[in-house]
């Protein structure tokens, strides 16, 4: 994802709730649990080069896992 | 589909080009047999499965997986995944050196030695296993392992083909093909027997709101009684061909040894089907426990300590079929009693298959059975 950022203003409740769930955990802050759950849900897309395609798509191929 | 454990999906595979040099290299350092179950798990490093691992643990990272079960960056994870080395070998290197790692003498990595140092296998098996009984597994291995651990990044030039080539999968394999299926979200199921029909229940019970099911038998050592390998894969392939919709499930073999440490090994399997690009994992009653040593349920609280984990859980409990309902059921949506409940019980199915003989329908799908019973002898003896 790329680096600018914005702001989005939500409830402190939930902030607060977020800050409680994360704490002790690899995750320092709430903006960082939050673009996680996002990230999960906007995935970006594993860059495969063509060639490297086309051996994956061939062996999936060839295992009968795709047609 | 979650980005890879830890952010990005390891590979330690020599490329092509450079193979032929590795072995020769290989050749002239010092040299460290290893198991062969410790040899998949150093390809599986190697192929990503156990990203972010690089190679087996240094020392912070093995205190503090130990410890806290994560990674001394805090991310999630709770088995350490160990190179142990006896004093007779680890005087053959110094840190900073790179040695050979072979199995059954055939060599087939690269180890950049960065930390060689001691361990203390009790307070190792109580964090782990939450036991020190010599009685459980994972302590009677521990038990057996080397004084000196060995860390480092790893490189792998010798890969095995796998010991049913047709079904393994790289976790870069499997998130190409989910993508091609276009698959969304993926429900990961492990799997060490063959299909009964409360399993069929629980995956497609959690297919109704995935995309896809990821059907991943572990393949490997097994306890005496157990499917064989084969039969669990036959016994799958007819399941999906009778009972799923085309495109709805796939099955791909994992090679991993079972460590038998319940919660923790819940954690360590979840984030396995995360690197290969699973968003969900199924955790049924004690998985993977062994004896008493666990709560039925701690498989499934351990999740509650890792928010930051990046797959979800999907819980299941107790399930039976209930006569009364007329089919599978579990205990949050059946409202009978035990007399109409029967409960899917595998040593029962497994003795009757032994004598060659069909569990009941409402039990074991025919075609199962089918598969199940071609072999002559479908258990492990």
């Amino acid at each position: 994802m790329g680096d600018e950022k914005v702001a989005i203003e939500i409830s402190k409740e939930l902030v607060d709730k977020v800050a409680e769930k994360i704490e002790g955990t690899s995750i320092a802050t709430v903006e960082e649990y939050i673009e996680l759950l996002l990230e999960n849900e906007f995935p970006e897309e594993t860059e495969y080069t063509a060639e490297e395609e086309e051996l994956i798509r061939e062996r999936l191929r060839r295992l009968g896992y795709i047609e | 589909m979650p980005r890879p454990h830890g952010g990005k999906l390891i590979n330690k595979l020599t490329i092509a080009a450079l193979i032929d040099k590795r072995i020769e290299e290989a050749k002239e350092l010092p040299k460290v047999d290893v198991s062969t179950e410790l040899r998949i798990d150093l390809e599986n490093i190697a192929v990503g499965l156990y990203s972010p691992l690089k190679g087996p643990l240094t020392k912070n990272d093995f205190d503090a997986v130990v410890d806290k079960g994560r990674l001394s960056n805090d991310v999630p994870w709770t088995i350490p995944i160990l190179l142990d080395v006896s004093e007779k070998d680890s005087e053959k290197f110094k840190e900073g050196d790179s040695i050979t790692i072979s199995s059954n003498s055939e060599n087939f990595a690269i180890i950049k030695v960065e930390e060689k140092y001691g361990w203390d296998k009790e307070t190792y098996c109580q964090n782990v296993y939450k036991t020190n009984d010599a009685e459980h597994p994972g302590v009677q291995k521990t038990a057996n392992m080397n004084p000196v651990l060995v860390g480092g990044e790893l490189e792998l030039f010798n890969e095995t083909p796998g010991v049913f080539p047709q079904y393994r999968l790289k976790p870069e394999e499997t998130r190409f093909l989910f993508k091609e299926k276009g698959w969304r979200t993926v429900a990961g199921f492990q799997t060490r027997n063959a299909p009964h029909i409360g399993h069929e229940y629980v995956q497609k019970t959690a297919l109704s709101f995935v995309d896809g099911l990821f059907i991943n038998p572990l393949i490997g050592k097994k306890k005496v009684g157990d499917f064989t390998d084969i039969v669990i894969l036959e016994s799958y392939e007819a399941l999906i061909k009778n009972y799923f919709l085309k495109n709805a499930a796939i099955l791909v073999t994992l090679e991993m040894e079972m460590r038998y440490a319940g919660p923790k090994e819940a954690i360590h399997h979840a984030i396995v089907r995360k690197n290969y690009g699973c968003s969900h994992f199924i955790v049924g009653r004690d998985h993977a426990g062994v004896g008493s040593y666990y709560g039925p349920f701690e498989a499934q609280e351990i999740f509650e300590d890792y928010p930051d984990l990046g797959i979800a859980p999907i819980f299941f409990r107790n399930f039976f079929h209930c006569n009364k309902c007329g089919g599978p059921q579990n205990d949050k949506i059946c409202p009978h009693g035990e007399e109409d409940r029967v409960n899917y019980k595998g040593r029962v199915m497994r003795q009757l298959l032994s004598e060659g003989k069909y569990p009941d329908d409402t039990q074991m799908r025919p075609e199962v059975t089918e598969a199940i019973l071609k072999h002559k002898q479908p258990f492990v003896e």
